[in-house]
């Protein structure tokens, strides 16, 4: 789909071993991977398979112990400091002290951006996730949707092209979820930005995705690779689709090929 | 009203059953002494007539509530507040050592907390000296203290602050350890995702994450300070403060001042306590604390 841009993401023979008191585990094992610009994927795969290791490695929150790995041409570590990425986690994770505000406004701090330039980035990111009026208000005064569109304006605050997402709508209701994902693929829409998502949803991943990682446990490893054919413009009700079906059980088919469902 | 039927009630209930127990035990422990000087005096009362007599001995083996009641009231608000004997002054005397060692108490426990965090050495090498340092009685340190001090000329409120010190560094030390400690992996995580340097993690995320730890031991801390203080001038013939009535009451017998001098005392943890409480939640509040 986007063979000719420049990869963001590029992975090659990557793999990653976890030394446990229970002997060395096997989190990534051979992992090929090139991720070009603009692209929205999704990593999916039960619980284990490495899919939130192997975006930990993206972010360079881990080392990988064999292959290759580079992200905007740079290795992990590089690409961090540059700040190249925003990283959304499974839970919101904003700071209780901080109003949203402060909490959008924390990786400006950190870049060292003056006040008017932050006041101008928050209020473009919080427009963005549609978080506007709610600036002044502590995290504890908001719902967990809410909550976790604040940590996406967080990560966008940056304005880095790359957005790392590990399973970020997974503690929130199916209603609000269904909200969400909508709103994220408006806001993939608007600012063009590459997306890596982590999910255990197939769902999620096949109404998101341009592209489906499939991964399964035991060593992690990717399993399968499935270019969605839907269009990019897509309302809720093309989750009823006959297309939108088909890609699902080519996920399952692929999730349960990997996964042994005996023990 | 919901704080009068869930606070109020329970406390003053219990507050009323200590006063009886201490009646009882008042006219027990008072009767012996009583019986002797009747003896002696070759007196007989009536069973009321006795009672009274037991609770209104000058100098009881345990005075009766009323007597310490009275006693501590002309001796707060009836004297000028310059006297050496009012109570007011020498809670002061206490307070203000009290108040300097909590202060030195506090920043030694913050620094050595800091110094334990980031220092691996140090976290290594510091604590279990730490600890140690607890475990020794502070009756038998505190004169050391003083002579030590006096020897190099340090005489004063600084030997008893350095006491209070002592013993007020530890509950801070203990905490901060803990409360820059407590910021979650995903916290940390994320600061590393901002390659944000070691300076920024500390003030951005570990020292904001640590206040509530901070105002909980230091609650402890202010209650260890007010002992220290008080301990403080035991050994040192001082002759003011709240230490300094307790001994002189001892020396002279007068249990209805030591017992003064014991509620004086209380009432000052209390109250420090309280505002060190206070404190914490204004700035709990100011943190955008939920309201509890």
């Amino acid at each position: 789909m986007t063979g000719t841009s420049p990869a963001v993401v590029s992975a090659s023979k990557l793999g990653l071993t976890f030394q446990t008191n229970d002997g060395p585990v096997q989190a990534l094992s051979n992992v090929d991977l090139t991720i070009g610009k603009g692209e929205f994927v999704s990593f999916i795969g039960p619980s284990g398979c490495g899919k939130t290791t192997l975006l930990r490695v993206i972010a360079d929150l881990e080392k990988p112990t064999s292959g290759t790995i580079s992200v905007n041409g740079m290795t992990p570590e590089q690409a961090r400091e540059k700040r190249a990425y925003g990283y959304v986690f499974q839970a919101a994770a904003l700071f209780p002290w901080r109003t949203i505000e402060r909490n959008v406004a924390l990786p400006l701090e950190i870049i060292g951006l003056s006040r008017v330039e932050q006041a101008e980035r928050i209020r473009r990111t919080m427009e963005l996730v549609n978080l506007s009026g709610f600036e002044k208000k502590y995290p504890w005064q908001l719902s967990g949707g809410m909550q976790q569109r604040a940590s996406i304006a967080r990560a966008l605050a940056f304005d880095a092209d790359l957005l790392l997402m590990d399973e970020p709508f997974g503690a929130l209701d199916e209603i609000v979820r269904d909200h969400l994902n909508e709103q994220l693929l408006e806001l993939w829409a608007r600012t063009n930005k590459t997306i890596c998502f982590v999910t255990h949803s197939i769902p999620e991943a096949v109404y998101l995705s341009t592209r489906i990682v499939v991964m399964s446990p035991r060593p992690g490893r990717v399993s399968d690779v499935i270019e969605s054919t839907l269009p990019k413009e897509r309302p809720l009700d093309i989750r009823e689709t006959p297309e939108f079906l088909a890609i699902a059980a080519r996920v399952r088919d692929g999730l349960r090929a990997g996964h042994s469902y005996d023990d | 009203m919901d704080t009068f039927r869930d606070k109020l009630i329970p406390v003053t209930s219990i507050l009323l059953g200590v006063v009886v127990l201490w009646y009882v035990f008042a006219v027990i422990l008072n009767a012996p002494f009583q019986r002797d000087l009747d003896r002696r005096a070759n007196e007989t009362s009536t069973f009321s007539e006795f009672i009274g007599k037991t609770l209104s001995q000058p100098k009881p083996t345990l005075p009766a509530p009323h007597q310490v009641a009275v006693n501590f009231f002309e001796n707060t608000f009836l004297r000028p507040i310059t006297s050496t004997r009012s109570l007011v002054y020498n809670a002061w005397v206490t307070l203000s050592s009290t108040l300097l060692g909590f202060a030195f108490g506090t920043a030694l426990g913050i620094i050595i907390a800091v110094g334990i965090v980031h220092v691996a050495t140090l976290d290594r090498s510091l604590m279990p000296w730490i600890i140690a340092s607890q475990t020794i009685p502070i009756l038998a340190v505190a004169p050391m203290i003083i002579v030590v001090l006096a020897a190099i000329g340090v005489t004063g409120l600084i030997p008893k602050a350095m006491i209070s010190t002592y013993l007020s560094f530890f509950p801070v030390t203990v905490g901060m350890v803990k409360g820059l400690r407590s910021p979650e992996i995903m916290h940390l995580d994320l600061m590393h995702t901002y390659n944000a340097s070691a300076s920024q993690t500390f003030w951005k995320l570990r020292v904001p994450a640590s206040v509530p730890f901070l105002f909980t031991s230091m609650k402890v801390a202010v209650a260890a300070s007010l002992v220290g203080a008080i301990v403080g001038e035991l050994p040192t013939g001082a002759v003011a403060g709240i230490g300094a009535k307790l001994l002189a009451g001892a020396y002279y017998s007068q249990s209805i001042d030591i017992w003064s001098a014991l509620v004086a005392g209380s009432v000052v943890a209390a109250l420090l306590v309280m505002v060190v409480g206070i404190a914490g939640r204004l700035v709990d509040r100011a943190m955008g604390g939920r309201p509890a």
